[in-house]
């Protein structure tokens, strides 16, 4: 039997009579990379803070790591991590502090050795002790991932890694979190819109449009099945509705 | 789950405040210069009362210990209600609810910085009106214990509630830190006995924890009387109001989490 990293089946979150997500289900196999894609409001968001139980599900089933999302999060939090720059670490804390906070928070053992660790991988030294509200975007996104990392997660969850860096540090996170996936065999899912992130990534992608899941696959697949050249024209593909016309 | 990780957790949300604390002095001033400012107003009112009431010449210093005593409680609160309220302005609110950290052992936490908080700010003024006024607090012995828990009690419930009005109306309720304390004062007894209200609201200032512990300390004060009925009454009123205050927290995370309000934490 597989193993999977997670479990969706039947996702549903209705706001009033808004609906965000609408009966999306899927599976990740451990160790995979998958990107969650869609325009905006298509439910990326609403999926993901649902996965990480800051969201409760109106309808349907999450299993992360084997648990019931729903019942047992605190079973499963200890073993996930994410990173968003739409959620901010505290401004007035350095880079260290908050480290250390959320080292203690996760029960990260022999923390001081895991945030040098974690120093020295990232290169943070040079603002690890400067205020985080004081950082660049790229210094930043570089001490949230190493917030990401501090449990070594066997499950990370990523809004957008590589939003607001430059293209030299956003090369330089994929392939971060390329060995990192390699080395720990973590699982990631990955919200971005970012395609060439995704195609060079992504073992898969899900593609979501007005709440449902409205297709998945290889990105390769994906680009040979709509007889385009990259994935980016399947994107655009699938937002402007013209499966059917470039089809053969 | 064990004890020792939730008590890790707490002190890990108290180490993120601690840290604050210690890499700003003006906040640490300001937290112990309004209740010193209070103090000195109130003592320099207190030695003239003293000398045209014979109620106030007959327990001098109850208008000061009264002043330092309500700002127990309004520290309290404000412990509470800025411990949560640093977590929404810095938007880390998303962090920590993915994080291990359980609501309640949030509510452990900022209960415990508001300890800190309140020490840090009332302690001074306390020691101040020793040399100023010649009346130091701690002359009241034990009982100083009972009013300083009582109080900061009551200002936990006051503080855990506005907290999660905070949660669930955004921050523009942010003011409600400084208002709703206030709108308990008048009932409280502060500077006055509870009979001087109006018949019909002395039932409801009864029902007020604070009443009790300011009619008590005025008559440890006056008549060197400890009056067990009234601790007893004002530590059972707590104990309503703060599992009330931290049920309607609770619930109102839950709430948030259903409406995804955890996420979208600004005005």
């Amino acid at each position: 039997m597989q193993d999977f990293a997670l479990q969706v089946d039947g996702l549903s979150k209705h706001f009033g009579s808004v609906v965000a997500v609408d009966g999306v289900s899927f599976t990740i196999a451990r160790g995979a990379t998958v990107a969650l894609l869609g325009g905006n409001g298509a439910g990326k968001t609403t999926t993901l803070s649902m996965l990480l139980g800051l969201l409760l599900p109106s309808s349907g089933t999450i299993r992360v790591l084997g648990e019931d999302m729903v019942r047992h999060r605190y079973r499963v939090l200890p073993r996930l991590n994410f990173s968003s720059p739409y959620v901010d670490l505290p401004h007035r804390l350095s880079a260290r502090e908050n480290l250390t906070v959320y080292g203690h928070l996760y029960g990260v053992p022999h923390l001081k050795a895991r945030v040098g660790e974690l120093e020295r991988a990232l290169e943070l030294s040079e603002f690890l002790d400067r205020p985080v509200g004081k950082l660049s975007a790229g210094q930043k996104t570089r001490v949230a991932l190493a917030k990401a990392l501090l449990n070594r997660p066997e499950l990370l969850l990523l809004d957008e890694p590589t939003a607001s860096l430059d293209p030299d540090t956003a090369d330089w996170m994929r392939g971060y979190l390329r060995d990192y996936q390699r080395a720990s065999g973590a699982t990631i899912l990955l919200a971005s819109h970012n395609m060439t992130e995704v195609e060079r990534m992504c073992d898969d992608v899900l593609v979501l449009k007005g709440g449902r899941l409205v297709d998945q696959g290889a990105p390769s697949a994906l680009v040979g099945e709509y007889g385009r050249a990259t994935l980016e024209e399947v994107f655009l593909d699938i937002a402007r509705d013209r499966r059917a016309e470039t089809m053969p | 789950m064990s004890t020792s990780s939730a008590a890790r957790r707490v002190f890990a949300m108290m180490l993120r405040h601690l840290y604050i604390l210690r890499g700003s002095w003006p906040r640490v001033l300001e937290m112990a210069y309004w209740p010193a400012v209070n103090m000195v107003v109130w003592g320099f009112t207190s030695q003239f009362f003293q000398g045209h009431s014979d109620w106030v010449a007959r327990a001098g210093g109850v208008l000061i210990g009264a002043v330092l005593l309500w700002d127990v409680m309004f520290r309290g609160n404000l412990g509470v209600a800025l411990s949560f309220m640093e977590e929404m302005w810095s938007r880390n609110l998303g962090h920590l609810s993915v994080s291990p950290l359980r609501p309640h052992e949030l509510v452990a936490a900022m209960l415990g910085m508001s300890l800190v908080r309140t020490m840090l700010g009332v302690l001074p003024a306390v020691a101040l009106a020793i040399p100023l006024y010649h009346f130091s607090l701690f002359d009241l012995g034990l009982p100083l214990v009972a009013f300083w828990v009582n109080l900061m009690v009551s200002g936990w419930a006051i503080g855990l509630g506005v907290s999660a009005l905070v949660l669930r109306f955004g921050l523009g309720a942010e003011s409600l830190a400084w208002v709703m304390v206030f709108a308990v004062a008048p009932l409280s007894g502060i500077y006055y006995p509870i009979a001087t209200l109006p018949g019909w609201l002395q039932p409801v200032a009864w029902a007020l924890p604070p009443a009790h512990v300011f009619e008590g300390m005025r008559a440890l004060m006056i008549d060197n009387l400890f009056r067990w009925d009234l601790f007893s009454g004002a530590v059972g009123l707590n104990l309503v109001y703060l599992v009330l205050a931290g049920a309607l927290f609770l619930r109102t995370h839950h709430v948030a989490r259903r409406r995804g309000l955890l996420l979208n934490v600004g005005e």
